[in-house]
């Protein structure tokens, strides 16, 4: 049986791309320092992120015992708790999820999965990764500075950001936050024009736009989508930074500090939510998009089965790309807006559940009646599912104008968020390693170490955050330092709380099993060989595992069908890789 | 691998002209703009991103504007200058304008010239708008001079709204700096040019690749970029 989207009969289009000059390093440094091998840079940026959130992982401990054990520990003062707060989460955003997403995954997968050697501009992707260094390099100078780092809130707003009695607000904290993020956004900017550049311009022969694996599109939108939300975020920065070094008053209104009359006046401090948000809204789908599409890749590969949908799931992405840019008003119900402001950003919000849901939907039957193997890679992509759909559920209630006035600013929205971009893309990263760990190390993860990792953080995940939309319901708000005597707190809360507490520190030391799985297997893990997983995508059909400088030796791969071609009907393997050309010979003989 | 199914590299394949052709390249592996360098769709791109940075700057200092309670200080007035006794309007920006205008002029030159791969009649176009682009930012230092000579600071002026400073200082500081990149990067490209790097394939400095004349023209894209934002700066801020 012949396969109607391999296009098999079609003379191919001739070559139009020339094959790259790529830098050939000399020496060790050129080779694994600075290099300008993806892969490599990849392998940098993954290592940097996950070193500073771990950073955030261990403030995340010290925020719980906070909370479940109010005033036990005498390190945490109600300072220190902002600051380990607002660390926590820029650290988690945009330094870990942002960076290893893009940077990491973007780097290692976009050039091989659309069969290019290299990303388009190799020097100047390197240069984005020893820039994105010195922003976390900056981050971290700002634990250590006078006054210590920022404690206004992951959001940074002013105008309580800049003034002295936030932690870090006359002091070195915000200044340097804010270097740190606009030094984060130069070096992504280099990358990221790399990644868009690779996707529309470089791919293999036979390498179409609707061939991508959703991998690819789910990162190539997320990139798209940040060069265009970043410049806010960016612009907000400066601005900010002169509100606070010169006295500029964009954002400060006229305001009374310690009984003293500010030298500030008439700046606006919604304008700082609105450039916040129009960057902050998309960020939540940079962070998506990617997940969105390694679990669709994954779920295929490991169910055995094409993906269902695959066209509904291309236009499904880019749609909510576009979407995601004007419902940014969402995040700001109680920051006072014209009523019909509300109902448009209401609107839209709830719009965008209808790709989102079309996406869950076509997970769902693409493992119905699949050969599901209860890999690892499928296990995280299955726990995925679940909690995304908890938080995207929440999140519809969050929409509403009228349901999200009473819930904003409770213990709810940090359920909520948590679960949808938190644990959600955080599975699918764990799932995204397990999977392509044999090809980035020629080992397998270990097995049973695996598990453990999986069952503590997945049921450890759920333990935290679904209590936690119970304790945000009764009316507990988020960000208090503690709670006090408070009437209509119940007794259970503090139950709850101190319970949340425990299981975040058994999840987060569940992690440490992970780190020491991925150094164990480099060397003890079992040989994987080039394509473990029988999947048909390009990256798997290397030359060498882990594939070399140039990734595909002499001849570069010719593509002839799309990337879910499992159990094809008639094909002697359940499995025809994108650069087989014909279904039938694909078998011993055919490989020689 | 079975041997794959050879088209000659030379043969490009009929495409359909207008939406349809759209579609088909769109639609066609390789590339998604056929006839589109990888050089020249990063700068495309990365303006496109630059534009979302200057679009955010300007509605913010438009939003500021409209919604101060105090009076904004009139432009005209406040960039007007004495000469010879006579009090003009805006001058020194309509200079400004007129040779950054004028600069995009002979940038476009340069481009064809380098296509024609006239060195001499490149570089020596480059450079002279590498001094239209040295002559507007020196122009913009003097007004900077003179404003805040006469009491402008980032946090106050004599004639009204604190933002006026802070938005004038900032927008007009951020396109400064952009042309001042601009004026560097032609620079270093019209010595290449100049050393004809381009026609014995001396590779880069930095990135060991072999430039192209195409180098010209991408320059000339971010320098039209920056000249097109002016005007929007000039109409948005000194017009209205």
């Amino acid at each position: 049986m012949v396969d109607v989207r391999s296009g098999i009969g079609e003379a191919l289009p001739p070559l139009e791309v020339e094959d790259v000059e790529l830098y050939h390093p000399h020496s060790w440094w050129t080779r694994y320092v600075f290099s300008q091998d993806a892969k490599i840079i990849a392998i940098q940026y993954a290592t940097t992120a996950i070193a500073i959130g771990m950073v955030a992982l261990v403030l995340s401990w010290l925020i719980r015992l906070q909370l479940g054990f109010p005033g036990t520990f005498e390190l945490i003062d109600a300072e220190r708790y902002y600051q380990f707060i607002t660390m926590h989460g820029m650290i988690m955003v945009i330094y870990l999820l942002t960076a290893l997403f893009l940077g990491g995954f973007g780097n290692y997968l976009i050039p091989l999965m659309v069969g290019a050697r290299d990303m388009v501009f190799p020097y100047a992707n390197m240069l984005s990764y020893w820039i994105y260094l010195l922003a976390v390099l900056v981050l971290v100078a700002s634990f250590f500075a006078p006054g210590g780092p920022t404690g206004a809130g992951w959001t940074l707003y002013p105008p309580q950001a800049v003034l002295s009695g936030t932690p870090g607000g006359k002091d070195w904290g915000i200044i340097l936050m804010l270097f740190s993020l606009i030094i984060f956004i130069i070096g992504f900017t280099m990358g990221g024009l790399n990644y868009v550049v690779t996707v529309l311009q470089g791919r293999a022969r036979g390498m179409t736009l609707m061939r991508l694996p959703l991998t690819v599109w789910g990162i190539f939108t997320a990139t798209v989508m940040a060069l265009l939300a970043f410049p806010a975020l960016f612009v907000a920065c400066v601005m900010m930074l002169f509100d606070r070094l010169l006295g500029t008053s964009f954002f400060m209104p006229a305001i009374v500090e310690m009984g003293e009359q500010l030298q500030h006046g008439g700046g606006s401090p919604i304008l700082f939510q609105h450039l916040f948000w129009f960057f902050g809204h998309p960020e939540v789908y940079i962070v998506a998009l990617p997940a969105f599409g390694i679990v669709s890749d994954l779920i295929s590969t490991h169910a055995r089965k094409n993906i269902f949908g695959y066209r509904m799931m291309v236009w499904a992405i880019v749609i909510i790309g576009g979407l995601s840019f004007i419902v940014w008003a969402h995040h700001m119900y109680v920051s006072g807006m014209n009523p019909y402001f509300g109902f448009f950003f209401a609107t839209t919000t709830l719009i965008i559940a209808v790709p989102t849901a079309i996406k869950v939907y076509n997970w769902v039957l693409t493992l119905w009646r699949g050969n599901i193997h209860l890999t690892l890679p499928m296990l995280f992509a299955l726990a995925f599912i679940v909690t995304f759909v908890n938080g995207g559920l929440t999140g519809l209630f969050l929409g509403n104008v009228v349901v999200d006035v009473p819930l904003s600013d409770t213990m709810f929205v940090v359920a909520h968020f948590h679960m949808v971009m938190g644990v959600a893309p955080i599975m699918v990263i764990f799932g995204a390693i397990y999977h392509w760990y044999p090809k980035i190390t020629g080992r397998m993860l270990n097995e049973v170490l695996g598990q453990i990792h999986f069952w503590v953080t997945f049921i450890g995940a759920y333990a935290i955050f679904f209590p936690m939309h119970y304790v945000g319901l009764v009316g507990v708000p988020r960000r208090y330092y503690e709670l006090g005597e408070m009437a209509f707190v119940a007794d259970s809360v503090h139950t709850l709380n101190a319970f949340i507490s425990v299981m975040a520190l058994i999840v987060g030391a569940a992690q440490i099993v992970f780190l020491f799985n991925l150094v164990w297997s480099l060397r003890h893990g079992r040989d994987a060989g080039g394509n473990p997983w029988r999947a048909t995508t390009l990256e798997w059909q290397t030359p060498e595992t882990p594939p070399s400088h140039g990734n595909w030796g002499k001849e570069l791969p010719v593509v002839y069908r799309w990337a879910y071609d499992y159990s094809v009907p008639g094909a002697p393997e359940d499995f025809i890789p994108q650069n087989q050309p014909t279904p039938g010979r694909l078998g011993h003989e055919a490989i020689s | 691998m079975s041997a794959p199914i050879k088209t000659p590299a030379a043969e490009t394949l009929p495409r359909p002209a207008g939406l349809a052709g759209l579609a088909s390249d769109w639609a066609s592996d390789q590339r998604a703009f056929k006839h589109v360098s990888w050089g020249k769709a990063m700068m495309w791109i990365f303006l496109l991103s630059d534009t979302f940075i200057f679009g955010c700057f300007l509605l913010a200092y438009m939003s500021a504007r409209m919604a101060t309670t105090v009076p904004w200080p009139n432009p005209s007035e406040v960039f007007a200058l004495e000469i010879a006794g006579a009090h003009v309007p805006l001058i020194l920006i309509a200079i400004m304008t007129f040779v950054l205008i004028s600069s995009s002029g002979t940038m476009a030159m340069a481009v064809n010239c380098g296509y024609r791969r006239d060195r001499r009649k490149t570089a020596i176009l480059m450079l002279i708008t590498a001094l239209f682009g040295a002559t507007f930012v020196g122009m913009q230092a003097f007004e900077w001079s003179k404003l805040i000579a006469e009491g402008v600071r980032p946090w106050g002026n004599p004639w009204g709204a604190a933002q006026f400073g802070s938005s004038f200082f900032m927008i007009t500081g951020f396109h400064g700096t952009h042309v001042t990149f601009g004026v560097i990067f032609l620079l270093i490209i019209a010595r290449k040019v100049w050393r004809g790097d381009f026609d014995t394939e001396r590779r880069g400095f930095f990135t060991s690749r072999k430039g192209r004349y195409e180098i010209v023209e991408i320059t000339g894209l971010y320098w039209h970029f920056v000249d097109l934002v002016w005007v929007f700066i000039f109409a948005f801020f000194y017009l209205w």
